[in-house]
């Protein structure tokens, strides 16, 4: 296939960054839209051009570092797919694409197409865990848990971290990120003895962050590559406001 | 309390709940209009204007109703104002159409449209009704008991003038794609709301949002077009 890259280039943080196009042939079907940048950039350091600077690293849909804005989709086209799990078949031969960073006041930056999410490191950082004694681990089955919870929790344990929610969000929103973790710990009996002060700080972090709020357009579960559904922001509605309005 | 209003969640919840509210006065509104079409003398409409502006219960809402109306508008421009702050820098390339309705996407400017509808109309005939008075606003007597006028006032200004008709169904229809996005997610800010509820309040927010925008559409071009036949 052979296609014309239209890509965000940007120095530094501080930089303006504008499009560079670049004209790409040969590439195979089957390769990923990673290997498919990987050729791109062979070809500019052949040419003597500083290579495009993007995210990744598992490459297996499972860490959630790559991102990108592909032709005005996070992640680009496809169905619960992450950038790296996205092939070359998606597209056509003689396609323009248009790759742009992830776009959000609480996600800069950090050189062409990189942004710096470590946001949600401090919303997680604020509550998304469990506090618990070290010690033994605890026999498998000992508390019993019910399917549904389970299950649910499970659901919403599936998040990556990867941004897309943020990213294709027009208030540029972390509900669905904060949902999942607030909803995946809140479900269990580990998770609900926190969850309170959970919600509540987890909630702070992502206003404090400059995230912005939730219009339940349901664009984040659209374009979430682990299907992460609405029915986890309305659980964290539910426990930020039973968090807020108990005596 | 202060932290929670600020929170994002919290004025969220306060757009919520006025919305609501604000969506059962509309029924309560649109039944009352609707006597215009079943009367074409105007009694029936004269004594439903005169009960509703003569009834305890409804003075006591109307203040409230104020608060609601200020509080919806209040808060949706801060939050939209700072979701547009959270993205300073925007995309070059983006299929918003491909992960959201149009409608959910631009809720201010149809709750803009709604307000300048709002402001057109409470000077129309809620203002003149309640303070200043107007030329068309007679008196009617209908046993015994004296009452404006208030079926000619709003007859007329629909009879006389085309674009006033216009701005009606225009309200109307921005009224009633508000709401197809505004009814599930009123519930959906409450927490009320999952895989299985959202598909049945969408469903119900869809049919409110026809009853409503259709009823006040029909009003207006109802007495137009009965007026020329
Ligand atoms: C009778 C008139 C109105 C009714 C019944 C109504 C009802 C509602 C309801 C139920 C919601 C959903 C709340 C939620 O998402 O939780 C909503 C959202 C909204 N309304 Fe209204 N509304 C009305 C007028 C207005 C006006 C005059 C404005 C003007 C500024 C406005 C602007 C908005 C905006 C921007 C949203 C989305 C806010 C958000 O989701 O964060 N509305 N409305
Ligand atoms: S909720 Fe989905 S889109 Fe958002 S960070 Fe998690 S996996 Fe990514
Ligand atoms: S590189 Fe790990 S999810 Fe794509």
């Amino acid at each position: 296939m052979d296609l014309t890259l239209k890509v965000w280039r940007q120095a530094d943080r501080k930089s303006k960054g504008n499009f560079e196009t670049y004209q790409i042939k040969d590439i195979s079907p089957d390769s990923s839209f990673l290997e498919m940048l990987d050729e791109l950039n062979e070809q500019l350091i052949r040419e003597g051009i500083e290579p495009v600077a993007f995210d990744h690293d598992c490459r297996e849909g499972i860490c959630g570092m790559c991102s990108l804005f592909i032709n005005g989709r996070a992640h680009g086209p496809g169905h619960e797919t992450t950038t790296c799990q996205l092939h070359m078949r998606k597209f056509k031969d003689g396609d323009t694409i248009v790759i742009e960073p992830w776009r959000a006041g609480a996600f800069p930056v950090i050189k062409d197409l990189v942004v710096d999410r470590g946001a949600f490191d401090k919303i997680l950082q604020a509550g998304g865990f469990i506090s618990v004694n070290t010690g033994n681990a605890q026999d498998a089955n000992a508390i019993p848990i019910k399917k549904f919870q389970s299950d649910e929790a499970m659901d919403a344990a599936a998040c990556i971290g990867c941004g897309a929610c943020v990213a294709t969000c027009k208030n540029s929103s972390a509900m669905l990120f904060v949902a999942s973790k607030v909803s995946h710990l809140a479900l269990l009996p580990q998770g609900k003895v926190e969850a309170v002060r959970r919600a509540k700080a987890m909630v702070a972090k992502m206003d404090e962050l400059g995230f912005g709020s939730c219009t339940n357009t349901g664009a984040c579960e659209v374009e979430c590559p682990k299907g992460i559904t609405l029915t986890h922001i309305a659980r964290l509605n539910r426990e930020f406001l039973s968090a807020n309005l108990k005596p | 309390m202060a932290y929670f209003l600020n929170s994002s969640i919290g004025k969220k919840f306060l757009v919520s709940l006025s919305g609501l509210f604000l969506i059962s006065f509309l029924f309560v509104h649109l039944t009352a209009n609707s006597m215009i079409l079943f009367d074409s003398s105007g009694e029936l409409f004269n004594r439903t204007a005169h009960f509703m502006a003569t009834n305890p219960i409804i003075r006591v809402v109307e203040p409230i109703l104020a608060i609601g109306f200020i509080l919806h508008i209040l808060y949706t421009v801060i939050l939209t104002i700072q979701n547009w702050m959270a993205r300073p820098i925007g995309y070059h390339k983006q299929q918003r159409a491909f992960s959201s309705t149009w409608s959910s996407r631009n809720m201010i400017w149809l709750g803009l449209v709604i307000l300048a509808f709002l402001i057109i109309h409470i000077a129309n005939f809620f203002w003149k009704v309640k303070f200043t008075g107007d030329p068309l606003l007679g008196k009617v007597d209908y046993d015994g008991v004296e009452m404006e006028n208030t079926y000619h006032l709003v007859t007329t200004f629909f009879i006389q003038w085309w674009w006033i008709v216009a701005v009606y169904v225009i309200g109307a229809v921005a009224l009633g794609f508000h709401l197809t996005h505004a009814f599930w997610a009123a519930f959906q800010t409450l927490g009320w709301s999952d895989n299985c509820w959202r598909k049945r309040l969408n469903a119900l927010g869809l049919v409110i949002s026809i009853i409503i925008a259709g009823g006040f559409a029909i009003i207006p071009l109802w007495v137009k077009i009965a007026s020329m036949i």
